[in-house]
C-alpha cells in the first residue's frame, strides 16, 4: 500500500513538470502584458509536434539528436510566440480584456488547423529519450528513469526562473513591469521589446513543456485545449502571476490526477474540481496570488446602457416574430431546419448575454450548460425511457444545477479569473461526458433522441422551438428590466456601492449565473431532439466561443444584439464550414482581424468613426494657416 | 540660443474632458521653473503630456529644438527627460538597488552621470537601506527613492510632480536642498507645486496654470509682488 502511494506520488510529480512549464509561462506573460493567452496550450502542442519532427529528423537514438531536437523545438516555439506577439497582441494591448481573450482564442483556432495541415489528424508517437530508456525498481515497482528526469525538471526550472528573475536585469525589469508597466516605460525601458521578450520566453516554456512530453505520451490535436484548461486550473489555484504558486499547484494537480486514476478512474476531474473549490473558498486569488490592485479595467463594451425597448424596437421584434411564425407556410423543409437551429442559437446567445451584459460576467464556457441541457434530455430518454415532453422539462434542470454549483465558484471571481474558471468548468463537463462511456456513450454520443410523434414533422418541431425560445427570450428580457435586473447591473457597475445599499452582490450574480445556465439548458434540450443525438462536442470549447462571438457581434450593449448576432454568426459559419475543410483557420483569422481592426468593438469603432468625422474640418484649417 | 523645452498650444483630453487647453510656456537651460495652480488645475497632466503618458491631442512639445510630442514615453525618457510622478510609484516589491537599476541608462556627455554611490551621497538615507523593499519604506524615503531612480537615467531635464506633498516639514527642507543641489549640477527642473513658500525657496521662475490654461509666467519675485495674481489663482 505504502509502495503504491509513493509510486503514484512520483507519477504525479512527473506529470506536474510539463504542467508547471506551461502554467508558469502563462503566468509570466499575464503578469507583464495583462493578457491571458488562451493560445498557450496551442504553443505547448506545437512544441510537441515540432519536437516530434525535429527529433525524427536529427535521429532519435542519438543523444544529441534527441535533446537538440527538443531544445530547438522549444526555441522555435518561442519564435512563433514572437510572431504572434508582434503581429497580433502588440496591436491590442489597449483593447478591452474580453477582446484580447477572444483574439488569442482566434489564434487557438488557427493553430489547430495549422497543426492539422502540417502533421495530419493521426496521433504521433515519439521515441524514448536516449539515456532514459530503462527502469529503476522503486518501492517494488518498475519506474521509468525518464519520469525521474521529469520530476527533476520541475524544481530545476523553478530554480532557473528564480535566478533569472532575481539576479538579472531582464528579470528585474519584468518584475517591475508586472507591478507598473507604464512607469517602467517612463523610465526609459523599451516596453515593446520587453513585452515581446516576455512573450517569447513564456512561449518557449510552453514549447519545452510540450517537447518534453514526447517520450511520455502521443502527440495529438487535442493537446492544446486539454492542456490550456488544466493550466488555467493550475494558475487559478496557484495564483495568477506567481511562479512558485504555479509549481505548487501543478504538483497538487499532478498528484491528484495520479491518485484519482487509482481510486476513481472515471471522475479524476471531479477530484481536481473539488480541490480547486476548496482552495478558492479559502484563498480566492489562489495559493500564492494577491488580489488584483489598480488593474481593474473596464470590459469596454460590457458596460451597456440597456434601455427598455422603445415602441419601434418592440414593433420590429413583433414583426420579426410574425415573419418567423409565418415562415413554414412558404419555406421548404431544409430552410426550416436552418431556421430551427438559428432560433435555438438565439436563445443560447441570449442566455450568455444575460450574464455578460447586465451581469458583467464573461463566460468562456457557456457551452457546458447548453451541452448539459442536451445531455439532460438525452439521458432522460435513454435511461428513464422518458418521452420528449418530460425530457425537455428535465433538461434545463441538469444545466441549471450545474450552473448553481459551478456558478457558486465563478461569481467569487471577476474579469479574466472568472473567464478562466468558466472555461475550466466547461472542459470538466466535456471531459466527464467524454470519459463516462457507460453513462453517455463517450465519444459515440447518445443516439435516438427523437421528438414525440406530434412534433416529428419539421414545421411542428419548428413551432415548438420558436414558441419555447421566444417565450424564454422574452422572460430573460423581462428579468433584465425587473428589480432583479437593476440590482444585477448595480452589482456589475459598482459592487461596493451595491453592497452599501443592501444588495447581496455575490448572491445576485450567482442567481444570474444559474438563470443563464438554465436558459442555455433549454436551448440544449431543444437542440438534442432537433438533431436526434447528443455528443460531447456540444460542450466543447469551440461552441462556447460560438456563443461569445454571437453576443459580441451583435453587441453587448443591446438586448436584441445577441439575437441578431446569433442569426448573423450561425448563418455565416455554416456557410464557412461548407466551403472549406480549414474553416477553423478562417474563423480564427476573422476573429483576430475583427479584434485587431476594431479593438474597441464594432460599436466602439462606430463611435470612433463619428468622432473622426466630426474633427475633420480642423486639420484643413491649420493647413491654410500654415501656408505663408 | 533657443529654450530647452518649448510647449506651445498643448491640448490634452481624458476621454471627452478637455483638460489642457492650449498650454504654452518655455524653459531655459539650468533654471528651476515652478508650475503652480490649484488642485485639478492640470499640473500633473501637463507633465504627463510632456512625457507622452497622456497623448497630446494638439499643439507641440519641443525639447532641445526637437519635436517630442507623439513619441513614446521611453523614447522621451531616453532623450534626457526624467519624470518623477506625484504618487511616487516606487516598485514596492523591488529593493532600493533594484528600483535604481530599472532606470539605469548609459552615461551621456551633456548631463551629469549618476551611479548608485553618487546618489547615496545625495540621499544618505537610501544608502543605509539598499536591500529594503520599496514597499517597506516611509513616504519621505519613497519620495527620495523616486527622485534617485529618475536620476539613474542621467536626465538633463527633470519633471518633479509635487515633490513636497505629504511630507513632514523637516523632509520638505531636505527636499528643497536636494532640488538646489540638482540645479547646482546643471540640471533643469520643472516642479509642480502648490506651496508658494517652497516654490520661492527653490524656483527661479513660475508659471501659473488654471483650468488647463497658463495664466501667468514670470520670475518668482514678480509673482511675490503680484498680489492680484496670487489671490486669484493660488489662494485656496
Ligand atoms: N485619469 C484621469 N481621468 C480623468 N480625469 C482625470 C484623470 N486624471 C486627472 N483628471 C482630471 O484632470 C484635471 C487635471 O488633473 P491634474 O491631475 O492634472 O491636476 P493637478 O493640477 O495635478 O492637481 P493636484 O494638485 O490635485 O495634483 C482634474 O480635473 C482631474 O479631475
Ligand atoms: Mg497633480
Amino acid at each position: 500500500m505504502i509502495d503504491l502511494i509513493l509510486n503514484q506520488t512520483l507519477n504525479g510529480l512527473a506529470s506536474a513538470s510539463s504542467l508547471f512549464l506551461v502554467a508558469s509561462g502563462l503566468s509570466i506573460i499575464f503578469g507583464v502584458t495583462r493578457i491571458v493567452n488562451f493560445a498557450h496550450g496551442s504553443l505547448y502542442m506545437l512544441g510537441a509536434y515540432l519536437a516530434w519532427t525535429l527529433v525524427g529528423r536529427f535521429g532519435p537514438t542519438d543523444a544529441l539528436g534527441f535533446w537538440g531536437g527538443v531544445l530547438l523545438a522549444a526555441v522555435l516555439t518561442g519564435l512563433i510566440g514572437v510572431v504572434i506577439e508582434v503581429l497580433i497582441l502588440r496591436r491590442i494591448y489597449q483593447a478591452p480584456e474580453l477582446f484580447q481573450l477572444l483574439a488569442t482564442f482566434g489564434v487557438v483556432l488557427m493553430l489547430q488547423d495549422v497543426a492539422l495541415g502540417l502533421w495530419g489528424a493521426e496521433d504521433k508517437i515519439g521515441p524514448r529519450a536516449p539515456g532514459f530508456k530503462s527502469f529503476v525498481i522503486l518501492f517494488g515497482n518498475r519506474f521509468p528513469t525518464y519520469e525521474l528526469f521529469l520530476i527533476a525538471v520541475g524544481p530545476l526550472v523553478l530554480l532557473i526562473l528564480w535566478l533569472l528573475f532575481q539576479k538579472t536585469r531582464w528579470g528585474t525589469l519584468v518584475r517591475a513591469a508586472t507591478q507598473d508597466r507604464e512607469m517602467v516605460g517612463a523610465l526609459g525601458v523599451n516596453q515593446r521589446l520587453l513585452f515581446t521578450s516576455v512573450f517569447a520566453f513564456g512561449s518557449m516554456l510552453a514549447g519545452l513543456g510540450g517537447a518534453l512530453q514526447l517520450p511520455r505520451e502521443a502527440v495529438t490535436l487535442h493537446m492544446d485545449l486539454s492542456m490550456i484548461s488544466e493550466a488555467f486550473v493550475v494558475v487559478v489555484v496557484g495564483g495568477l502571476g506567481s511562479v512558485t504558486g504555479a509549481y505548487l499547484a501543478a504538483v497538487l494537480i499532478g498528484i491528484l490526477h495520479a491518485f484519482g486514476i487509482l481510486i476513481f478512474p472515471k471522475i479524476t476531474l471531479v477530484l481536481v474540481f473539488l480541490v480547486m473549490a476548496v482552495v478558492l473558498v479559502v484563498k480566492p486569488y489562489g495559493l500564492m496570488g494577491k488580489a488584483p490592485v489598480g488593474h481593474q479595467r473596464a470590459h469596454g463594451p460590457a458596460e451597456p446602457l440597456l434601455l427598455p425597448a422603445d415602441g419601434l424596437t418592440k414593433l420590429a421584434g413583433l414583426i420579426g416574430l410574425i415573419i418567423l411564425a409565418l415562415a413554414p407556410l412558404v419555406a421548404p423543409d431544409h430552410i426550416l431546419l436552418t431556421l430551427t437551429e438559428l432560433v435555438i442559437f438565439a436563445l443560447f446567445a441570449a442566455s450568455l448575454h444575460f450574464m455578460m451584459g447586465p451581469g458583467g460576467m464573461a463566460s468562456f464556457g457557456h457551452a457546458a450548460y447548453f451541452g448539459l441541457g442536451a445531455y439532460g434530455a438525452a439521458l432522460a430518454v435513454k435511461w428513464l425511457g422518458a418521452p420528449m415532453e418530460p425530457a425537455l422539462l428535465l433538461a434545463p434542470f441538469l444545466a441549471g444545477i450545474a450552473g448553481v454549483v459551478f456558478g457558486w465558484f465563478c461569481v467569487r471571481l471577476s474579469g479574466v479569473y472568472l473567464a478562466m474558471l468558466t472555461l475550466a468548468f466547461a472542459q470538466i463537463a466535456w471531459a466527464t461526458a467524454f470519459q463516462s462511456v457507460d453513462l453517455t456513450g463517450g465519444d459515440n454520443g447518445i443516439l435516438g433522441v427523437w421528438p414525440s410523434a406530434w412534433a416529428v414533422s419539421k414545421p411542428a418541431y419548428y413551432y415548438l422551438t420558436l414558441a419555447v425560445c421566444a417565450a424564454s427570450i422574452v422572460a430573460l428580457r423581462l428579468t433584465i428590466f425587473s428589480p432583479f435586473g437593476y440590482g444585477l447591473r448595480a452589482a456589475r457597475d459598482n459592487p461596493l456601492r451595491a453592497e452599501a445599499i443592501g444588495l447581496d452582490v455575490v448572491r445576485i450574480q450567482w442567481v444570474a449565473f444559474a438563470v443563464a445556465a438554465f436558459c442555455a439548458g433549454i436551448a440544449g434540450g431543444l437542440f438534442a431532439f432537433f438533431k436526434g443525438s447528443v455528443f460531447p462536442t456540444y460542450m466543447a470549447i469551440p461552441r462556447s466561443v460560438d456563443a461569445l462571438l454571437m453576443v459580441l457581434l451583435g453587441g453587448v450593449q443591446t438586448v436584441s444584439g445577441p439575437i441578431i448576432g446569433a442569426f448573423a454568426y450561425a448563418g455565416l459559419s455554416e456557410q464557412l464550414m461548407k466551403l472549406t475543410m480549414y474553416w477553423r483557420f478562417v474563423l480564427g483569422l476573422s476573429i483576430v482581424l475583427l479584434v485587431v481592426l476594431f479593438p474597441r468593438g464594432l460599436v466602439g469603432a462606430g463611435l470612433a468613426l463619428r468622432e473622426r468625422w466630426r474633427k475633420e474640418p480642423e486639420p484643413a484649417a491649420t493647413l491654410v494657416e500654415a501656408r505663408p | 540660443m533657443s529654450a530647452m523645452l518649448e510647449i506651445a498650444a498643448l491640448d490634452a483630453y481624458y476621454g471627452r474632458a478637455h483638460i489642457l487647453q492650449g498650454v504654452t510656456f518655455a524653459m531655459n537651460r539650468g533654471e528651476v521653473l515652478a508650475l503652480m495652480g490649484r488642485n485639478g488645475a492640470g499640473k500633473s497632466t501637463t507633465m504627463k503630456a510632456i512625457m507622452g503618458l497622456v497623448p497630446p491631442a494638439g499643439g507641440t512639445v519641443s525639447f532641445e529644438g526637437q519635436r517630442i510630442d507623439g513619441r513614446e514615453p521611453f523614447e522621451i525618457a531616453r532623450l534626457g527627460i526624467g519624470y518623477v510622478p506625484e504618487d511616487r510609484r516606487v516598485f514596492s516589491e523591488l529593493s532600493v538597488m533594484e528600483n535604481l537599476s530599472v532606470a539605469q541608462r548609459p552615461a551621456r556627455s551633456d548631463a551629469p552621470h549618476w551611479t548608485p554611490e553618487r546618489l547615496f551621497q545625495l540621499f544618505p538615507n537610501l544608502g543605509r537601506m539598499r536591500d529594503r523593499a520599496g514597499g517597506a519604506m516611509s513616504g519621505g524615503e519613497q519620495q527620495m527613492l523616486t527622485i534617485a531612480r529618475t536620476l539613474m537615467g542621467n536626465p538633463r531635464l527633470v519633471l518633479l510632480d509635487e515633490p513636497s506633498e505629504g511630507l513632514a516639514p523637516v523632509i520638505v527642507e531636505e527636499m528643497a536642498k536636494t532640488i538646489l543641489a540638482l540645479k547646482a549640477e546643471g540640471l533643469t527642473v520643472l516642479i509642480s507645486e502648490q506651496n508658494l513658500h517652497f516654490a520661492g525657496n527653490v524656483a527661479d521662475r513660475a508659471a501659473i496654470i488654471e483650468k488647463g490654461v497658463i495664466r501667468f509666467t514670470g520670475t518668482m519675485d514678480e509673482l511675490k509682488g503680484n498680489e492680484a495674481v496670487r489671490s486669484q489663482y493660488l489662494s485656496v
